[in-house]
């Protein structure tokens, strides 16, 4: 019975960790890291001080080629390594209230430090907000523009109902220290879906999020050229920022992990129901035999 | 813990509720009045019983007699149904068995109630002395009557009168009663008692001869009958005048007038003629000897400590497998008159206990209250040790505190006692147990009322230990170390979370499914485990040794808690690590990723709780998979409420592909190795519950019932005890002590080890060799 539930189990998983890694493979994925090299060389040693002066021209240009034909959408994600959006003090850091509806603007009990700016409640307030990202990417295929959609990329359910369409941008990064992005505040919060999609908060320090979607096939070995707006801090924590363009699957994004995860246990359980079959062979064991039994076999004169 | 409160409540419900514990007879139920207690009866290692009205049902009845030297009985084994002796000589008016009769009609404190029929009851305390006016009214004299002082008595169809003119009343340092009458007709004032044959014969005028009644007595207490010597006195008026006007003083001292009574009682009580004596059968309860047979395997020890005479106890204990005959067993008594004596018996003992414990015999230890007091005052420390050696022991003329003194002893050694009586002589000892077992019997119920467990039968017990004692043993060990294991498989995955939070505290998962999931998604599938039998009661039943798992703890212990700490480890590793890679990069949302790691200690945790089941039935199945339906519905309930934190959160996962691919890894991953590991050891390194579960599932393919039971059988014949308490240490070449000689060598054998520990017990040689042969 276990012999053949562990044969069974591997193989159901070996078909399912071909697929899941077949279409992981299917995924076309791009990743480029910037933080580093969008800094002037004349400021390689200064870094925070470059991205902390707002003269600086934070321009940057990348060029990437497309490894394999990539189907639209093409999803634009940036990627922010070793940045603790599950921190306890910052997940907390939010009024969800207050994001909701109008009624609640002055709620912002949970938000300090960044709850009140000049006497008068931020909306939104809170340190997840004040830290929204506010790199921006413009694309451009053989010098012609590639338009980003940046419409829904937020999920619908907390643009209907967890941020206010009556909601206004108030006193937003009014403060002295200044964290991220502004908000355009004749846009209700509803429609700022970067806002949206920020608030999401991560539950491990290296996290992806969306920033728009490409919504024509990129072919093989196209150029494409990024102009970066290198706005966000991330030298101060030593954190790194990825640009990258990933095309999906069924099983979603590039991730190998599920696919060798089947292949390996898969593997496991062919190996282990060959190892129970060997053992029976060579070491055949009548169950339930009662001269097995620990006083029967003392009683037989065998010292246990 | 609530979940195991409610599960031990549960345990002591199921004994209340067992019909197989139900007495027909009496029409009492079982009752479980400690409900916290039910696993220690798996565990228990002594068991201390009473004799009367627990091993025997106390329903006495007069068997035989000898009057002036002639036996009856003796052939039928019942003096009245078919000797024609006693009848003939009632007929007869032979004046000594006439004076028998009328001591047993008069000489008590039983009160005949005349029913509305015409016929005549009796209502007496001692059911000794209702059996012997019930047997004396079958030998045509009949109490009729009792007004006052007056007493009248039937005795074929002639009325006779007396007159009582004290009650030397019974107490149990005086062992015995005497009552002091006037016979109407003749005015003679006669001087009636019966006793204890030991206070009754120092009694006998000087120049009778009571060899005969001693041999009675001897007879009879082998047979396992419990006697009474009966003896008169004519008073000379005088005599008496002096003596009543002591007893009166006696009777109203203000101090020490128990003592002076006696004092003054022992005045009258001498120069009796002794008529003879009575032999009353109190018969052993249905099953007690399977019970204690199989209670013994299981590797409970058994002491009897009773008030009554060491000849019958021994007999009791024979008769109910509580000591084997010779040559398997063997009597070791500590006895002497002096203090010396006793000291002195007692280490050679213990010396002989030390020596052949490494033998397979079945030695057991006989004492007596008056030798256990000296012991218990001032050798307690070798008495422990011949305690912890000896496996049963009989102590006889035992007062209910040595009794209580007895338990404490066996629990200071660190053993689980539990005790067993059924009258208010126990109440105490029960107390003082682990655990006490009253029998709701015919000593009313007091006992029954003190005690842990009250059940109707003494063979009930067998049950008691053996099925709810073993179950509520296993479910509660499983029980608590999953509780622990689940919450634990919690906290480690907080834990590592918190390594990848910047060790800020930050919880994975929200507070509202925390509680869920220990109050709720875990708690109910676990509770299904009272219904749980990892073997059959009737494999339970035929192998009692099985309950050694309980006794030496081996279900919980620190080892099989270190298992459950290693798995609650490993299953947080696999299901943190799982969802944190499946669901790594744009997907590491924080209520996504919580509702995957949730779902999968979920998925987890239905697997180990069906893997750890030994038996199902619909509600199990029920309980597990229902609650495993329940989780996604009532997710999905609170995905679609939109001020929630995991709003959309359930259909979001639900509808990738990739959440279901992750939970079935995560299953496989987690429960692979510890499926693998639970078949080799049940294949390979079966315990003794593997390799019996086996039997059950191949029986009918392989072994039929029958001849498993005689494997065993043969197997046992081979055996002269268990090995489980015992050392290991055994001699190499087993020799049996004694081959299967005749019985003649067997008697000289027998009486000579006798002789060597106790020449004046010499006699009882007789009987153990007449034991052996009807083995």
């Amino acid at each position: 019975m276990i012999i053949t539930s562990f044969a069974l189990v591997g193989l159901v998983f070996v078909p399912i960790g071909l697929a899941s890694l077949s279409a992981s493979e299917q995924v076309v994925e791009i990743v480029d890291r910037y933080d580093i090299d969008c800094i002037p060389e004349q400021f390689q040693n200064e870094r925070l001080a470059y991205i902390q002066n707002s003269e600086t021209n934070k321009t940057c240009t990348r060029n990437l080629i497309v490894p394999r034909k990539m189907n639209s959408p093409v999803y634009v994600y940036y990627q922010l390594d070793n940045f603790y959006q599950n921190h306890r003090r910052y997940v907390k850091s939010r009024s969800d209230k207050q994001l909701r509806s109008k009624a609640y603007e002055q709620v912002t009990d949970n938000c300090k430090p960044e709850d009140k700016a000049n006497g008068l409640a931020i909306v939104p307030c809170g340190l997840i907000a004040w830290s929204l990202f506010n790199d921006t990417y413009k694309f451009s295929l053989d010098s012609k523009v590639l338009e980003v959609n940046k419409k829904n990329i937020a999920w619908k359910s907390d643009q209907d109902h967890k941020f206010g369409s009556d909601v206004y941008p108030k006193n937003f990064q009014s403060g002295a220290l200044i964290g991220g992005a502004k908000l355009n505040a004749s846009i209700p919060l509803s429609e700022q879906e970067d806002l949206i999609v920020w608030m999401r908060t991560a539950a491990l320090p290296t996290f992806r999020k969306l920033y728009g979607k490409i919504e024509v096939d990129l072919e093989l070995n196209d150029k494409i050229t990024v102009v970066i707006q290198n706005n966000y801090n991330t030298y101060g924590f030593g954190g790194k920022k990825k640009l990258v363009l990933s095309t999906t699957t069924w099983i979603g994004g590039k991730n190998d992990f599920l696919g060798v995860a089947y292949l390996t246990v898969g593997g496991m359980c062919l190996f282990l129901a060959i190892c129970f079959v060997l053992l029976y062979v060579f070491k055949p064991r009548t169950l339930g035999d009662p001269s097995y039994l620990s006083w029967n076999r003392n009683a037989a004169g065998h010292p246990s | 813990m609530v979940s195991l409160d409610l599960v031990k409540s549960l345990y002591a419900k199921f004994i209340d509720w067992d019909e197989e514990m139900y007495d027909h007879d009496t029409n009492t139920p079982s009752h479980a009045a400690n409900t916290a207690i039910s696993e220690d009866l798996g565990q228990v290692e002594y068991i201390l019983t009473d004799k009367t009205g627990t091993l025997t049902e106390n329903r006495m009845i007069f068997r035989r007699c000898c009057i002036s030297g002639i036996f009856y009985g003796n052939e039928s084994g019942d003096a009245l149904k078919v000797d024609v002796e006693l009848l003939n000589a009632v007929a007869k008016n032979v004046p000594d068995v006439l004076r028998f009769l009328t001591i047993m009609t008069i000489c008590n404190t039983v009160t005949p109630i005349r029913s509305n029929s015409g016929a005549i009851l009796y209502k007496a305390q001692s059911q000794d002395e209702d059996a012997l006016v019930n047997a004396a009214a079958r030998l045509h004299m009949v109490l009729i009557s009792k007004n006052g002082n007056t007493l009248e008595v039937n005795f074929n169809g002639l009325v006779i009168q007396y007159e009582i003119l004290d009650i030397l009343e019974f107490t149990s340092d005086r062992k015995r009663m005497s009552v002091v009458v006037r016979d109407c007709q003749t005015e003679k004032i006669l001087l009636l008692s019966k006793g204890a044959d030991e206070v009754i014969f120092p009694c006998a005028y000087s120049g009778q001869q009571i060899r005969t009644f001693v041999d009675a007595v001897e007879q009879y207490a082998q047979l396992g009958l419990r006697t009474l010597c009966l003896g008169w006195r004519e008073l000379k008026d005088d005599e008496y005048e002096e003596w009543s006007h002591m007893f009166k003083e006696a009777s109203t001292a203000l101090f020490d007038r128990e003592w002076k009574l006696a004092e003054v009682c022992q005045r009258l009580e001498h120069d009796l003629e002794i008529l003879g004596v009575t032999a009353i059968e109190d018969r052993l309860q249905d099953g007690v000897p399977e019970t204690i047979e199989t209670l013994r395997k299981a590797g409970i020890n058994f002491w009897m400590l009773t008030g009554d005479k060491q000849n019958t106890a021994i007999q009791i204990a024979l008769l109910c497998n509580f000591i084997s005959s010779e040559p398997k067993g063997q009597l070791l008594f500590i006895n002497g008159k002096t203090e010396d004596e006793v000291v002195r018996s007692l280490e050679r003992v213990l010396l002989t206990m030390r020596i052949t414990s490494s033998e397979p015999k079945d030695l057991a230890f006989v004492v007596d209250g008056w030798a256990l007091e000296v012991i218990l005052k001032q050798y307690r420390e070798a008495f422990t040790e011949l305690a912890i050696l000896s496996r049963t022991a009989i102590c006889c003329r035992v007062t209910p505190s040595q009794k209580a003194q007895l338990v404490e002893l066996l629990k200071s050694c660190d053993y689980r006692t539990l005790a067993i009586g059924d009258g208010g002589n126990d109440v105490r000892m029960i107390q003082q147990a682990d655990i006490g077992v009253g029998i709701s019997g015919r000593e009313g119920l007091q006992a029954a009322r003190a005690a842990d467990y009250s059940i109707g039968k003494f063979r009930f017990l067998k049950r008691l230990i053996l099925v709810h004692g073993r179950y509520s043993y296993n479910r509660t060990a499983f029980l608590s170390q999953y509780s622990f294991y689940k919450s634990l498989v919690i906290c480690f995955i907080q834990i590592l979370f918190s390594l990848f939070s910047g060790v800020s505290g930050s919880s994975l998962f929200n507070s509202v499914s925390l509680m869920a999931y220990n109050v709720f998604y875990t708690s109910i599938p676990v509770l299904t485990s009272v219904l749980d039998k990892d073997l059959t009661e009737k494999t339970v039943m035929q192998h009692p040794q099985i309950l050694f798992y309980c006794q030496a703890g081996r279900l919980l212990n620190p080892s099989t808690f270190a298992g459950w700490f290693g798995r609650s480890l490993y299953h947080a590793l696999v299901v943190f690590f799982i969802s944190v890679h499946a669901y790594a990069g744009e997907k590491c949302e924080m209520e996504e990723l919580s509702m995957v790691a949730l779902s999968g200690c979920i998925w987890l945790q239905a697997f180990v709780v069906t893997l750890e089941m030994n038996s199902f039935t619909i509600l199990q199945h029920l309980a597990i998979w229902g609650n495993f339906v329940a989780f996604y519905v009532i997710n999905c309930i609170v995905s679609t409420i939109p001020s929630a934190g995991m709003y959309t959160i359930m259909f979001r996962l639900g509808k990738q592909p990739s959440y279901w691919i992750t939970m079935v890894l995560i299953v496989a991953v987690g429960m692979g190795p510890v499926l693998a590991i639970k078949y080799f050891r049940y294949t390979y390194r079966s315990s003794a519950i593997n390799i019996l579960q086996q039997a059950e599932r191949s029986r009918g393919i392989i072994f039929s019932m029958g001849t498993l039971e005689s494997q065993l059988k043969s197997v046992e014949k081979d055996v002269a005890s268990l090995s489980i308490t015992q050392p290991k240490n055994r001699n190499p070449v087993y020799e049996p002590l004694l081959s299967d000689s005749p019985t003649a060598t067997r008697r000289s054998i027998g009486s000579s080890t006798f002789d060597f520990f106790q020449p004046a017990q010499s006699r009882l040689s007789t009987s153990y060799s007449r034991n052996c042969k009807n083995n």
